[in-house]
């Protein structure tokens, strides 16, 4: 006959003892298991949603960015098509043009020889790269009742000692006129409709969109017929350089290099419609790189707030189980004591014959402890069930995505659950072992006396 | 001479008083011998058969079993020393309740290392010895008085012990019952044990080899 034999026929025979020991044991690591369990799914919940919502910001950031991307891309390419393309601009004007009157009105009074453009691209000038005559004057179109900037321009003068490039701008055919947006829009003409400019024909070849400048209320036509119009033959007043290719100080460069070339003349550099652009593409960048940083700002706060919100949650957990664990582990001991001791008290006969019958002082204590590491081991294995289906649940698993073994991933949990059995081995060992020594302990004689 | 009780005294000393439960009790046994002690109720036969059986020490006068004194041996080694040579039989039976006729014949074994396939044997042997074989797998609670009594008679011989101490055996038991537990103890004797029994049951008489008189703690005659 072994210890065991006696152990589990005690059990079977007193079994509400048993059950309730079982119990104890099992609420005692059961609420361990629950607590750890809801504060490990506490940390792998809260994980996964700041990883979820870094994508999301990750995301939306990437989106901005691609949208900064976009912005450079068209503002270098605007650059690199307009500014590049043009280089900067300057307008040669006689000495005597009155800067005043082509700011105010957009018109020029002053006039030079149209040949001065032909002595230029004949010259070995080496700082502009197109040329381009022109006249430009503030009329009356009498057909139309209404004030324009009438400009005529010849299209580019190729310099000689560099063969003709690529043409920058097309000049204006004869015969043909191009609107500034305004006049077009007003006159509700469009390309191929013919119109008459104080007695002479043209046929529309092109309109302009919107400028916001002078640009608007201008018309472009060749500049002989413009020069005929006005009156103005083999006059011009302003030979317009394009790409011009200077570093550094470049309009001293180019002011010194086309004054050499034609005396009584000034340089005026022209501000860029296509500066304009740049400039609202710039801001557009800005705007979208701007756009970006506050998303990023945005997402750290969101982020940050996430993150708080979830330690809030976990700490409230934490305390909470800091709390309930050890009281409900100390309240299964006392328990878990308490029914031995009770045990100890139905069994005093049995306690006297074994004494009687041979059993040593440590021999009679195995027989309770036996007893109690069979409880121990049962309902350490009921206790981590039961706390990691209540931990499980109250954690929210599964239903926000995180299974059983994601929690079991990294160590901690796998310990603890590992070695419940163990603690509660060793808590119904510690409990039941002053109701075992006071059992052993009892004289025997008088038990057996008694009755 | 296997037991020698030499002028034991015991006085349960309480807060209501104390009580002089054995004075000057001197008694010999040999192997073989059945010997009834026999007195009124609280004269001290419990007190003088716990005395002997190593289980509450007196407190003067020795008792020498095979010339050795148990209460010179520590706890354990005593335990162990009532495990191997004496046998407890009482009036309450005091079997285990859980445990069925032949676990509760096998309990001893819990305390002598043996052979298990041995004892079960012996075990076996007892059970059947002893009338109880349909009984055998029966908890206590189903079995009448005289059969708990066999039971615990049955398991008090298991480890083949050298002295028997029955303490009122027949207490609880008709005449028939009575008579199979005694003639059981009168066998054992015969084999070669010894047997100390103490009761106040007459019926005891015709199986004793001697009656020994006790009255208040004190041997009044030591007669055959
Ligand atoms: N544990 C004890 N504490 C105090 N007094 C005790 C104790 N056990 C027995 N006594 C007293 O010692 C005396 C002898 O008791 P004991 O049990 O030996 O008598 P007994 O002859 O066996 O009686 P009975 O025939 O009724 O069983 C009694 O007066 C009893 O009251
Ligand atoms: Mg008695």
């Amino acid at each position: 006959m072994s210890v065991w034999r006696l152990v589990v026929r005690e059990i079977n025979h007193r079994r509400l003892n048993f059950l309730l020991s079982l119990l104890s044991v099992t609420v005692g690591v059961a609420c361990l298991i629950g607590a750890q369990t809801l504060l490990k799914a506490d940390r792998v919940t809260t994980g996964q949603l700041l990883n979820d919502r870094q994508a999301e910001i990750e995301i939306a950031v990437a989106e901005k960015q691609k949208a900064v991307e976009k912005a450079g891309k068209e503002l270098q390419d605007a650059i690199r098509k307009q500014m590049l393309g043009l280089g900067f601009n300057v307008l040669i004007l006689p000495e005597d043009q009155e800067l005043s009157e082509l700011h105010l009105n957009g018109t020029m009074s002053a006039t030079m020889p149209e040949q001065y453009v032909d002595k230029l691209a004949a010259s070995k000038i080496v700082t502009v790269n197109h040329l381009l005559p022109s006249v430009t004057k503030r009329i009356h179109w009498d057909e139309r009742d209404r004030e324009i900037i009438l400009v005529g321009t010849r299209g580019e003068v190729p310099i000689l000692h560099r063969g003709m490039k690529k043409p920058l701008l097309a000049e204006v055919a004869p015969g043909k006129i191009v609107l500034g947006h305004e006049i077009h829009k007003q006159l509700e003409l469009k390309v191929n409709d013919s119109v008459t400019l104080n007695g002479s024909d043209f046929t529309v070849s092109a309109v302009h969109s919107e400028r916001g400048s002078v640009d608007d209320v201008t018309v472009w036509i060749n500049l002989a017929a413009a020069q005929e119009l006005l009156g103005m033959q083999n006059l011009i007043n302003a030979i317009l350089a394009l790409e011009c290719e200077c570093s550094g100080d470049r309009i001293s460069q180019i002011r010194a290099e086309i004054v050499s070339i034609l005396p009584g003349t000034q340089v005026v550099e022209k501000y860029s419609q296509a500066l304009t652009r740049a400039e609202a593409r710039e801001k557009t960048k800005q705007s979208a790189e701007a756009a970006l940083a506050a998303e990023e700002k945005a997402g750290q706060k969101l982020l940050t707030q996430e993150r708080s919100a979830r330690r809030q949650l976990e700490d409230r957990h934490a305390g909470f189980a800091a709390v309930l664990t050890p009281l409900v582990i100390f309240a299964s001991l006392l328990m878990i004591g308490l029914l031995t001791f009770a045990n100890t008290r139905q069994r005093t006969s049995e306690i006297g014959i074994l004494c009687a019958i041979g059993l040593t002082t440590p021999k009679i204590m195995f027989v309770f402890l036996s007893k109690a590491a069979v409880t121990g081991l049962i309902g350490g294995l009921c206790g981590v069930g039961l706390g990691l289906t209540t931990g499980v649940l109250l954690g929210g698993l599964p239903s926000n995505g995180i299974t059983l073994p994601d929690l079991f991933a990294t160590g901690g949990l796998l310990t603890t659950v590992a070695s419940a059995p163990l603690l509660a081995l060793a808590m119904t060992g510690i409990a039941s072992w002053v109701p075992a020594l006071y059992a052993a302990r009892r004289d025997p004689a008088a038990i057996l006396q008694g009755d | 001479m296997l037991l020698h009780i030499d002028k034991v005294s015991k006085t349960y000393r309480r807060k209501s008083g104390d009580v002089c439960a054995l004075q000057d009790v001197s008694l010999d046994l040999d192997a073989g011998e059945f010997v009834a002690v026999r007195g009124p109720s609280g004269c001290g036969k419990s007190t003088l058969l716990m005395t002997t059986g190593g289980l509450l020490g007196p407190d003067s006068g020795q008792i020498l079993f095979n010339g050795k004194n148990p209460y010179e041996l520590s706890p354990h080694a005593r335990a162990e020393f009532r495990g191997r040579s004496i046998g407890f039989v009482f009036q309450q039976f005091h079997l285990v309740p859980y445990l069925d006729v032949l676990d509760n014949v096998l309990a001893p074994s819990l305390a002598v290392a043996s052979t298990s396939n041995g004892v079960r044997d012996r075990a076996h042997d007892l059970v059947k010895h002893f009338g109880l074989m349909k009984r055998s797998h029966h908890v206590p609670a189903e079995l009448s008085s005289g059969e708990r009594q066999r039971t615990a008679l049955a398991r008090a011989l298991l480890n083949e012990p050298q002295l028997l101490l029955a303490d009122e055996p027949t207490g609880n038991l008709d005449g028939k019952s009575a008579d199979t537990v005694l003639s059981h103890l009168q066998e054992f004797a015969e084999n070669g044990g010894a047997v100390l029994l103490v009761t106040h049951d007459e019926r005891a008489v015709p199986f004793a080899d001697r009656v020994i008189h006790l009255c208040e703690g004190r041997i009044e005659s030591n007669g055959s």
